[in-house]
């Protein structure tokens, strides 16, 4: 098996490195050798953040070379822009349609003008996929799980069981959260369908 | 077999807990904090957050001493606050096994410098593991514990950012509990005086020599027989990175990079034409292979700053400047304190203003950046203070009228800046000391020190105030507040900014990982003038939109501040 290259980017507090160590042992448990990569601590406060996950028969760099990454998934469209170089030119890009202005534009220390990560994606990306994810997970009653629906999306381009994403997740998550990051990635998983 | 996905840190704590290490001492530091952090969830390891580095080393080189396996965990630069003690553990050597993990940070994702720890090894005369991944790095604590007992010396485990915080698979094994020795009395190995520190060195000297030899049979120092007119030397991660991009090339993993294995490398090298070795930050293994005579590609292709990857390495093969990720132009995302966060309402009363503002290390060196515009300075743990007394003695000599102020953290007080505050009274030094309390180890993740009143072992301790401490040190104007009540303060902190005189402001109010959210506030919209002054909190709750302020309430925590900046009344 070729190894598979996933890049996973959002900001400090969404959940990026949750949804990496999930699908990262759902891997291991099929027997795959995995190697993910991201960095803690001062980047983490509210900052830029990115995990990079791979898995195969022999996986050697936790980096992911540029234009390698088969998925880039991204919980905010901003920084979905700012790792693109990474995606493969055949490479799916699957992002939360959600746009959080960085605190020097919030403040109104720059200015920038959002439209322009909208075309962007839609001029670079081929297999582009935009979810409501924060809207949807709002509806499911927490909007901290928006990162399970993006990877609930992805794991219909995996070859991975849903039984295996589940006894991973019952592992990694709180018992009083767990049902809803269940229902949380059976609606990602089923969008792709509709 | 059992397997687990662990990070570099989990392996080193695992390790420590299969090879049957009693004790583990740490101050936290990215990329080092998760180690102890995993260990205390062992409960057989005694484990403690220690109040610096060099506090931690010498705890855990006395529980050596007393005869039981012990580790130490730091950051890069944690190595430096206890290379005091470290220079003088290689001669003193071990009872008990004796493992200094040193975590460096390529590429400085969380850290001032980007020193290259291999050195403290050449320098202190200490053996240095370089793991590339989880699984060496959990087998190497185990060897490590074993090289430290045959050899009677400590051992330096060097981990990086990379290595540290990247997962991969590792098969666990069971703990092997090891009989604690007990304490005896040696005093010619223990105490440094000359007459016996002389006879030390020798010893020393000796031992280095005999693990030249046993770094040369190492096993981890690999040979892999590849193409046969292209050698690769690497250690650490940098090894995987160049599997990646010269997937057929020999390769020699250096994993005991010091002392370095002379005879193995000659051996080894004298067979290939072409000779690269790769490797981060500093040419620590270049210099080495060059000393022996060897012409090798090295740092004069690849960049001796910021950490590698696999990119970076393709220089060799197309002899371009590295690829980059051209993201530029986008806006950047910097890191920034917390909605809510108890620094905000220190620095909105500092910002943008003609102060001497000597700061240090922790969240609140954000307090640098937009819109705060509050902290000049950050060197080292404990600097602010001491900087500040320099600072100080020269704007009196030519008197320079600017208030000066240094800014610590409640564990970075701890850590290193009492002495600064024995000498700002010594040494009559007018600074107004700022120690925002806020009651845990906030950049790292949360952890306990002195003034929480818990140790890692989550045993109640007795809790010891900032406040009592400076009180105890001789300074007399202390003020305990609390930051969310800017009005207030701003009467206080103004008349001490007046009189420059000496003073110690403590800022008390728990990071806001540490309480419950209370209902969001909101902006009256009818009230609201568009004045901007709430934005100046840079709370990343506020922003601004069709000329009115507005509060995402999935962010805020309803802390009030901006009720108390608002001049208007229009936040409820």
């Amino acid at each position: 098996m070729k190894t598979t290259n996933i890049l996973i980017c959002g900001i400090g507090g969404q959940g990026v490195l949750l949804f990496s160590d999930i699908l990262g042992e759902v891997a291991m448990e099929n027997g795959l050798s995995v190697k993910k990569s991201e960095v803690k601590g001062m980047a983490q406060r509210g900052g830029s953040v990115v995990s990079h996950l791979r898995f195969g028969e022999n996986v050697y760099s936790p980096l992911i070379p540029l234009k390698e990454a088969h998925f880039l998934v991204s919980m905010e469209k901003l920084e979905a822009l700012r790792y693109l170089d990474y995606l493969r030119e055949d490479g799916i890009l699957i992002t939360d349609d959600f746009y959080l202005p960085p605190l020097p534009i919030l403040v109104g220390e720059t200015e920038f003008d959002f439209n322009i990560i909208d075309k962007n994606l839609k001029e670079k990306v081929k297999n582009l996929y935009y979810l409501p994810c924060q809207k949807m997970a709002s509806e499911l009653g927490d909007i901290r799980v928006s990162n399970i629906i993006l990877l609930g999306f992805l794991s219909n381009f995996l070859d991975f069981k849903i039984e295996d994403y589940f006894k991973v997740m019952e592992r990694n998550i709180k018992k009083e959260y767990l049902e809803i990051n269940k229902k949380a990635f059976q609606k990602g998983r089923e969008i792709f369908s509709q | 077999m059992n397997k687990a996905l662990l990070s570099g840190n989990e392996a080193v704590a695992r390790g420590a807990y299969e090879a049957g290490c009693q004790v583990a001492c740490a101050y936290p530091g990215t990329p080092s904090t998760e180690i102890l952090e995993e260990i205390s969830k062992y409960k057989e390891i005694y484990c403690e957050w220690s109040v610096n580095e060099k506090v931690a080393l010498e705890v855990a080189l006395g529980a050596s001493l007393a005869g039981a396996r012990s580790l130490c965990a730091m950051k890069h630069v944690g190595l430096n606050v206890a290379s005091d003690p470290l220079f003088s553990s290689a001669y003193i050597g071990v009872k008990g096994g004796f493992i200094i993990v040193s975590c460096d940070d390529p590429g400085m994702h969380s850290s001032q410098n980007e020193q290259d720890n291999r050195f403290y090894g050449l320098f202190a005369k200490i053996p240095v593991l370089s793991p590339s991944d989880s699984q060496e790095a959990k087998d190497l604590v185990i060897r490590g514990f074993e090289i430290s007992e045959e050899f009677d010396i400590p051992v330096i485990l060097r981990m990086t950012t990379r290595v540290s915080h990247c997962k991969s698979v590792v098969t666990l094994g069971e703990r092997k509990e090891k009989e604690i020795k007990g304490y005896k009395k040696e005093v010619s190995k223990t105490n440094l005086l000359p007459q016996f520190a002389k006879k030390r060195h020798i010893l020393l000297e000796e031992k280095i020599e005999k693990l030249k030899e046993y770094s040369n049979n190492f096993p981890y120092n690999r040979f892999e027989k590849g193409r046969d007119d292209l050698l690769v030397i690497a250690d650490g991660v940098a090894y995987q990175y160049a599997k990646e991009i010269f997937s057929d090339a020999s390769f020699l993993k250096l994993t005991m990079v010091y002392p370095f294995p002379d005879k193995l490398v000659k051996e080894i090298c004298k067979n290939y034409k072409e000779i690269i070795v790769v490797e981060e930050v500093d040419p620590f293994i270049e210099l080495m292979v060059k000393s022996l005579g060897f012409k090798v590609k090295g740092k004069d292709y690849l960049p001796k700053t910021d950490e590698l990857n696999p990119d970076k390495l393709k220089v060799f093969i197309k002899k371009e400047a590295a690829v980059e990720i051209k993201s530029d132009n986008l806006p950047k995302r910097p890191p920034a304190l917390c909605p809510g966060c108890p620094h905000i309402g220190t620095f909105y009363l500092l910002q943008k203003k003609d102060y001497v503002i000597s700061g240090d290390i922790g969240c609140y060196t954000l307090g640098a950046l937009a819109p705060h515009y509050a902290m000049d300075s950050c060197v080292c743990m404990g600097a602010s203070i001491t900087l500040a007394c320099g600072i100080e003695k020269v704007n009196k000599k030519i008197n320079d009228q600017r208030p000066i102020i240094a800014i610590i953290g409640d564990s970075t007080f701890f850590h290193m800046g009492i002495p600064g505050v024995l000498n700002m009274v010594y040494n009559k030094s007018d600074i107004i000391l700022f120690i925002l309390d806020n009651q845990t180890t906030g950049m790292t993740g949360h952890q306990d020190h002195p003034g929480t009143g818990k140790t890692l072992m989550k045993e109640k301790t007795k809790r010891i105030l900032p406040e009592d401490i400076v009180r105890a040190c001789g300074i007399e104007d202390v003020y305990v507040l609390n930051p969310y009540k800017i009005k207030e303060n701003k009467k206080i902190i103004d008349k001490l900014l007046k009189e420059k005189k000496q003073a110690v402001v403590v800022m008390r109010e728990p990071c806001i990982f540490l309480k419950k959210r209370e209902k969001p506030k909101e902006v009256d919209i009818e009230l609201c003038t568009g004045c901007k002054l709430c934005l100046r909190l840079g709370c990343p709750a506020i922003s601004y939109y069709d000329n009115k302020a507005k509060i995402d309430k999935n962010f805020c925590i309803g802390c009030g501040m901006c009720i108390e900046v608002c001049p208007k009344g229009a936040i409820k």
